[in-house]
């Protein structure tokens, strides 16, 4: 084991990607600039500008031009340097990188991997604090792939390497200080498995990405409580887990999904959709959830902090949906 | 006109370009009996264009290009047959109808797509570019786009980074003078000469009449060569004009019967005909063989696709994954 931050273990999965003389990495100030979020520091002098490309900013053509040599038979890797920025792209990722393999019938392939990083709570305000990793789970052709831990993040972007379909892949801008262990041997992580971090029998909490450690810290609050979570962390949203959701649920009868995102067609309802389809009767309340309060994010820290989920909002919903 | 290119290669020119026009007629007649849905757009007109642009290219080069495909296909190699059935939506299609018109596909080919959000494939003809130059490999690509994609921003973002990049693309504008119903006068600051716009991006640009395929051929073979020789991209915008309406939706109640001839449209495939014939590089009756065996070969491709099976319910989950 060796413990690393979670922007280690991304700089240590594409290190190990652009062994693959297929592989290159563009995106806007990934190279002589190092990374907006320092993920590539290092990696212009390492590999050189052939393969580390700097472009641009254009987020239409860096995704775009991702296309057109996956088309060719590469295996590109674009960083869009936020998934605010990923909308100014999103008719090639949508339009283009979703549908050509089925428009062609299996002629052509999109094996892409777009890196960006998602979510709120750094003061950027409503333009750069957004999460719209559920927006893009909801098209057939795309897998979306939201990591929460270092490990995570390493294991599921060796998956991502083999996978010949467009991957979006998002990693919370908050959690690239995380720490966490990583195994030495060689390890992958598949597409819809989620991960159980907390085993408890009394009430399950889905969660992913950031939000998966807030569920942790509500999980520890509750034990305190003499209540036992469980906490699914769901680390891909297309596919999605949902056996592991079902199995959960019949196991402890009450649920709560959080997420950043706004509640409002967030992808928690997809969830509770999912529960009260196929497990209706497994349960002792309505499907409880808690996710971004519906405002664009605004600048002021107290303001934005009282928008984001937070363990004390898991607790007061628990309270009110199940009474404990 | 004048050509240094010998009979057979004007012959082929000929019946290129007659088997595009006998294809889309075959088209515009099975969308009225309802064979073929959705939306239709014809290539009548300008088939000059893709015939000699892509005979100017090899095998190995890269055509991509925007919904009104046929041609492009077509001209690179892509069996009518397969063609019309996938226009039909039939499982013989080269999408097994899961394409339609608009999204004609020929891997073997090197046929990247008829792609249908405007300006849409112009980044991705960017990445196909880029692919050939990180390979090292001597291929091009050449990507295909009409009037209405410059006033995008894709078009923008590909042009600057194809020329930062060097890439080996030849971007070919077909400039018809409509997107959909507006006239380019309407929509287009400097819409009669954007080849100009070009230069803002440091790469160099030519018009060429869209009408005439030996002086399209001779244009993107002259582009072509200085591209493999020093490195892309390169623009030509081709001027030409759209007989029919935009698609096959579109009544034209937006420019004058006789504006085709107000404008001095000479049709293309009767202008090279006029001139095999006046330079006795064929005679009446050698033309008349090519267009009755085109005319088979059309009557073939239809009976193919009427007789062609529909997918089965299942092709519906079918590549939606790899």
């Amino acid at each position: 084991m060796a413990e690393m931050v979670l922007r280690e273990a991304v700089a240590k999965a594409l290190r190990e990607a652009l062994e693959d003389d297929r592989v290159f990495i563009m995106g806007e100030d990934i190279g002589a600039y190092g990374g907006a979020y320092a993920v590539t520091r290092g990696f212009l002098d390492e590999y050189g500008p052939e393969r580390i490309m700097d472009t641009p900013i254009s987020e239409s053509v860096i995704v775009g031009a991702g296309v057109g040599s996956a088309l060719a038979g590469l295996k590109p890797i674009v960083e869009l340097m936020t998934i605010n920025f990923s909308l100014v792209a999103i008719d090639q990722i949508v339009n283009h990188a979703a549908k050509l393999r089925y428009m062609s019938d299996g002629q052509f392939t999109v094996p892409l991997v777009i890196r960006t990083v998602t979510g709120g709570g750094g003061q950027l305000a409503a333009t750069h604090s957004q999460s719209f990793e559920n927006w893009y789970a909801s098209v057939p052709g795309l897998k979306v792939v939201v990591p929460a831990t270092p490990s995570d993040a390493l294991g599921l972007f060796r998956t991502a390497m083999k996978d010949d379909n467009p991957i979006l892949f998002a990693e919370h801008s908050l959690l690239y200080g995380t720490r966490g262990d990583v195994p030495d041997d060689w390890y992958e992580i598949p597409f819809g498995k989620a991960d159980i971090k907390r085993e408890g029998d009394d009430v399950t909490i889905v969660a992913y990405s950031r939000m998966t450690h807030v569920a942790l810290q509500a999980a520890a609050m509750l034990e305190e409580k003499g209540r036992a979570a469980e906490v699914v962390d769901l680390r891909t949203l297309r596919p999605w887990d949902k056996d592991t959701v079902l199995q959960s649920v019949r196991k402890t009868n009450r649920i709560i999904v959080v997420e950043e995102t706004w509640k409002t067609g967030g992808f928690g309802g997809e969830i509770a959709s999912a529960i009260q389809e196929e497990a209706f009767d497994d349960l002792d309340g309505p499907v409880a959830r808690v996710g971004g309060i519906d405002v664009p994010a605004p600048y002021n820290g107290t303001l934005e902090a009282a928008t984001i989920p937070t363990a004390e909002r898991v607790i007061k919903a628990l309270e009110d949906n199940y009474g404990i | 006109m004048e050509s240094t290119l010998n009979k057979q290669q004007l012959a082929e020119f000929y019946r290129q370009m007659l088997l595009i026009r006998r294809f889309e007629e075959a088209c515009g007649r099975l969308y009225m009996q309802g064979k073929i849905r959705g939306f239709l757009h014809l290539y009548i007109g300008e088939e000059a264009i893709a015939v000699g642009a892509i005979a100017a290219l090899s095998p190995d080069d890269y055509v991509i290009g925007h919904y009104r495909d046929h041609g492009h296909a077509i001209a690179k190699g892509m069996d009518p047959k397969i063609a019309m059935a996938e226009l039909c939506g039939k499982a013989t299609g080269s999408s097994g109808g899961k394409g339609g018109s608009m999204h004609l596909f020929d891997s073997k080919r090197n046929f990247m797509g008829g792609h249908a959000i405007v300006g849409g494939q112009m980044p991705i003809a960017a990445g196909l570019a880029l692919a050939s130059k990180y390979r090292k490999e001597d291929r091009i690509t050449l990507c295909f786009f009409g009037d209405g994609a410059v006033n995008q921003g894709e078009f923008h973002e590909t042009l600057n980074l194809a020329s930062v990049w060097k890439l080996p693309v030849l971007f070919l504008l077909e400039n018809n003078l409509y997107g959909m119903g507006t006239h380019v006068d309407r929509s287009r600051a400097g819409g009669r000469h954007i080849y100009e716009a070009a230069s803002a991006y440091d790469i160099p640009g030519v018009q060429v009449d869209g009408m005439d395929v030996l002086g399209v051929n001779e244009c993107v073979s002259e582009a072509v060569k200085s591209i493999r020789k020093e490195g892309g991209p390169r623009f030509i915008e081709a001027m030409c004009y759209r007989y029919r309406g935009h698609s096959m939706a579109d009544p034209t109640m937006y420019r004058e019967r006789d504006e085709a001839q107000e404008l001095g449209i000479k049709d293309p495939i009767d202008s090279l005909k006029n001139f095999m014939l006046q330079f006795e590089v064929a005679d009446e009756g050698e033309l008349a063989g090519i267009a009755t065996a085109v005319e088979e070969e059309i009557n073939e491709a239809v009976q193919f696709a009427e007789d062609s099976p529909a997918p089965e319910m299942n092709a519906m989950y079918t590549n939606v994954y790899a």
